[in-house]
């Protein structure tokens, strides 16, 4: 047992080479690991598109799809529902919409691709709850200026019927509108905006 | 000692060598999986001859036009004959309780087929049908006594009958023992066309039991070329330490 | 002072880090001596570790549920992302453990490793093994394909043959009276608990062994020649010099593993058995069953013992007795020498027949049984309780050689 006449120099290069090589190792094998954490191609399937036909939908109506495992909200509004929209502007948090929780091609008053029909993701932006769906105008619980939107039943937050959250609420900012796009008139499919006009 | 390890041995062996395989012989199967043309026309062969009763219920639609090197469009017109979603699983419409009363017993699942009976095996099964009157479907197979699917690729192979020889057994008895097979009805295809329709179907099997195998040889390869690094490496730095050991 | 200093003085005075890592480190002084065969104990830790890990991200995918299980694999293999090299990292890793222990366990029978004062080590050892194989039976119920559900049917089975309570025994095992979801279910508990009971245990075993110091190949106790600081003259610090020196062998072992993984994965139906990918069906047993290889030994000593008096206890025992063997080993040995290499002729041939016979018996326990080969099974069962019990009488008479004061090169 001796340390004399060592190459001090020769002993770090390799200490470090193998300790560098055995951490890039590690990473390596430890990524594996990591990304089976991923969503599956199960879990991808599952989150594929998913078409909904709103033929039946009366004006006033909403019906609700699944898409990646969150309710989709399908509304068809009325002619006075759209009209009542730019009233409430002066009490939403964005009115413009600036924050991007829609694609581009939805950045307008009404959020959406045609007016008349509203598609938005039905989870809360404040800590995930599915709020109702409250069409009736003033009612004694919300308040008189209300023209009908969603109420979040967890903390509360008020939404109007473009999904634009109003002052006041827990929620910060709108609700999300998904990609989507039209087949036919009536046909949209939801998670897949590729190739429409 | 060696003396005593080769008396050892001497003793050991007939009762190991008595370990030899009876039955009908198995022919190697053309296997592989680099062979995309081979795969594509397995898959269609197996779409059109088996998915109408067999599943492959592990395996998605999407993951083989992926692995193939196929088209959402291919598939759709030349695979999905029973789904409508690509992301599917390949399943059947039969009802198991239909499948038990039509054959007796439910066809197997066929995703793991390769990997539970091995390719030669499923290669020969396939082209071993031989007549048999004494069967309820009239046909018998050489390596599945008693098989209870019908013979679905007549038509392609033609008919063949069982060639028996008499054996004499350890015990003096003859006995027949079926030593090979004979075309008698000619297919649509050729005996040669036909082995490599089959051989393209187990090559498709081979392929399904385990996606993945070519892309783990090939990770494989990258990783053992790491480690051979990283042995190097620390062989060195051992050898350097133990400069000080004496 | 340093931070770093100063941290770690902060880190002592709360937690023994620095006295941790000197005794079992950095001063713990290791015979200089060891050869290959002194890699296979951290080998075995490694390998732990990986059954560890890969077990529960496996758990993560994976459903104990008898209509699930067997889908539940396939959803690993297929579709979790990355899923088909830790299920192979797992069922290549159960095979692994068993290679590096058995030789690790080979190790102590050539170098008397058993011996005083490393009998308790070497028990502890033994009871590791013995949790392994539990681990590993309970585990390979798991994947739920037909060897799954007939060899856990088989052994199961075996509880039945206890006398009295036998039949009531191997029901209350299966909670059913059949190998069913119950049975599942409870043997999923066990294989995701007893592996952390492994660990404590090899825990146990690492502190027995830094007590009494590490034995070597020519089975020499290092502690008897200190130089003036106490420090063994044939010692050498555990850290650096065999912590590079398992850095190779890990990297060595890593490089076949991964071949396997990568090349081999199912060993040609040694590491995953061919009837095993397909679904348990408990109407239809698979023409021929074995357990997997590991187990084969003792499956085939438990098939070479007729049943007597009508009950089959005694091949059960017989069984059980050839592992039990090994917790007498350490009084059974009276040779004045530990080591192989100053051993006499007698013990080199015991050692040789017994290694063989071992390895026999487990190729037979993978065949269908023949009279000849359950004949061969007898006879090869009797060579390797000769080992043992003829052990008192051939180590005492056998002709030893001279150990030398100071260990060997």
């Amino acid at each position: 047992m001796s340390t004399e006449g060592v190459d001090k120099g020769r002993r770090r290069f390799l200490t470090a080479a193998t300790s560098v090589v055995g951490g890039v190792g590690t990473v390596y094998v430890l990524t594996p690991f990591v990304l089976s954490m991923e969503p599956s191609a199960r879990a991808q399937a599952a989150g594929a598109p998913v078409e909904a036909d709103v033929s039946k939908l009366e004006p006033g109506q909403m019906m609700t799809v699944a898409w990646r495992g969150k309710p989709v909200w399908l509304v068809r509004r009325t002619k006075k529902n759209l009209a009542d929209l730019p009233s409430n502007d002066h009490l939403l948090v964005d009115p413009k919409s600036t924050v991007p929780q829609q694609p581009p091609y939805c950045k307008n008053e009404y959020r959406s691709r045609k007016p008349e029909y509203l598609v938005l993701v039905g989870i809360c932006t404040h800590l995930g709850c599915v709020p109702g769906y409250r069409p009736d105008v003033a009612p004694a619980d919300i308040g008189a200026y209300w023209k009908g939107g969603f109420l979040c039943p967890c903390h509360g937050s008020r939404f109007d019927l473009a999904g634009r959250v109003f002052q006041g609420s827990p929620a910060p900012i709108n609700l999300e509108v998904p990609p989507y796009k039209y087949l036919s008139d009536t046909r949209i499919t939801i998670g897949d905006d590729k190739g429409a006009a | 000692m060696k003396k005593i390890i080769i008396a050892v041995m001497l003793a050991v062996l007939p009762a190991l060598a008595t370990a030899a395989e009876e039955g009908f012989h198995l022919d190697k199967a053309p296997v592989n999986l680099h062979d995309k043309a081979s795969l594509q026309r397995g898959a269609r062969m197996f779409a059109n001859y088996c998915l109408s009763c067999h599943s492959a219920k592990y395996e998605r639609y999407s993951r083989m036009a992926k692995d193939l090197g196929m088209t959402d469009a291919e598939v759709k017109a030349n695979i999905m004959f029973a789904s409508t979603k690509l992301t599917d699983h390949m399943t059947v419409a039969m009802r198991t309780a239909d499948a038990k009363l039509w054959f007796g017993n439910p066809p197997p699942d066929l995703t793991l087929i390769a990997r539970s009976r091995g390719a030669d095996y499923l290669y020969t099964y396939l082209r071993s049908f031989y007549l048999d009157s004494s069967r309820p479907s009239g046909v018998n197979n050489a390596v599945f006594k008693s098989v209870a699917m019908p013979d679905v690729l007549w038509k392609l192979q033609g008919m063949q009958e069982p060639v028996f020889t008499i054996e004499t057994d350890a015990d003096g008895n003859k006995h027949p023992v079926l030593t090979g097979l004979k075309l008698v009805t000619k297919g649509t295809m050729t005996p040669a066309q036909y082995d490599k329709a089959v051989g393209d179907l187990v090559n498709f099997l081979v392929y399904m039991g385990e996606p993945i195998r070519l892309e783990r040889q090939a990770l494989g390869v990258k990783v053992l070329i790491f480690l051979a690094v990283f042995f190097v490496l620390a062989y060195l730095l051992k050898k350097e330490y133990w400069k000080d050991v004496h | 002072m340093s931070t770093n200093n100063k941290f770690m003085a902060w880190i002592d005075e709360r937690f023994p880090a620095t006295k941790t890592w000197e005794e079992h480190l950095a001063k713990y002084y290791a015979p200089k001596n060891f050869n290959f065969w002194y890699f296979f104990g951290s080998l075995a830790m490694l390998v732990l570790v990986n059954q560890i890990l890969t077990g529960i991200w496996l758990a993560m995918n994976y459903k104990p549920d008898a209509t699930l299980a067997f889908a539940s694999v396939q959803y690993i293999m297929r579709d979790v992302q990355w899923g088909w090299l830790i299920r192979y990292m797992h069922s290549v890793g159960a095979s692994a453990f068993f290679i590096v222990v058995y030789l690790h366990m080979f190790r102590g029978l050539m170098y008397g490793s058993y011996r005083k004062p490393r009998e308790l080590l070497w028990i502890i050892g033994v009871i590791i093994y013995l949790a392994m194989m539990a681990t590993a039976f309970f585990g390979y119920l798991l994947p739920w394909g037909q060897m799954s559900y007939w060899g856990a049917q088989v052994i199961v089975n075996l509880f039945s043959a206890v006398p009295f309570v036998g039949e009531h025994l191997s029901v209350w095992v299966r909670g059913d009276y059949v190998i069913s979801d119950v049975t599942l279910n409870r043997f999923f508990a066990f294989h995701f608990a007893l592996p952390f009971i492994l660990a404590a245990l090899v825990f146990v075993h690492i502190v027995a062994l830094h007590k009494v110091g590490s034995n070597n190949p020519d089975g020499i106790e290092i502690k008897k020649n200190k130089d003036a600081n106490g420090i063994p003259l044939d010692g050498i610090p555990f850290h650096p010099y065999y912590t590079v020196k398992d850095i190779v062998g890990v990297v060595g072992f890593l490089i076949i593993f991964a071949a396997v993984i990568f090349f081999a994965p199912g060993m040609g139906g040694f590491f995953l058995e061919h009837p095993n990918f397909d679904p348990a069906n408990p109407l239809k047993t698979p023409p021929h069953i074995a357990p997997v290889w590991y187990f084969t030994p003792f499956y085939a000593i438990l098939r070479a013992i007729p049943p007597m008096f009508t009950s089959k206890f005694p091949g059960v025992l017989v069984m059980f007795g050839s592992i039990a063997m090994f917790f007498i080993l350490p009084w059974l040995d009276r040779s004045p020498v530990k080591s192989i290499r100053y051993k006499g002729p007698l013990f080199k041939i015991a050692i040789a027949i017994f290694t063989i016979s071992f390895i026999i018996l487990g190729y037979l326990g993978t065949q269908e049984p023949s009279v000849g080969r359950t004949w061969l099974a007898r006879i090869l069962t009797i060579l390797y309780y000769a080992f043992f019990l003829l052990m008192p009488w051939y180590s005492k008479i056998d002709k030893t050689k001279p150990v030398p004061e100071r260990v060997t090169e």
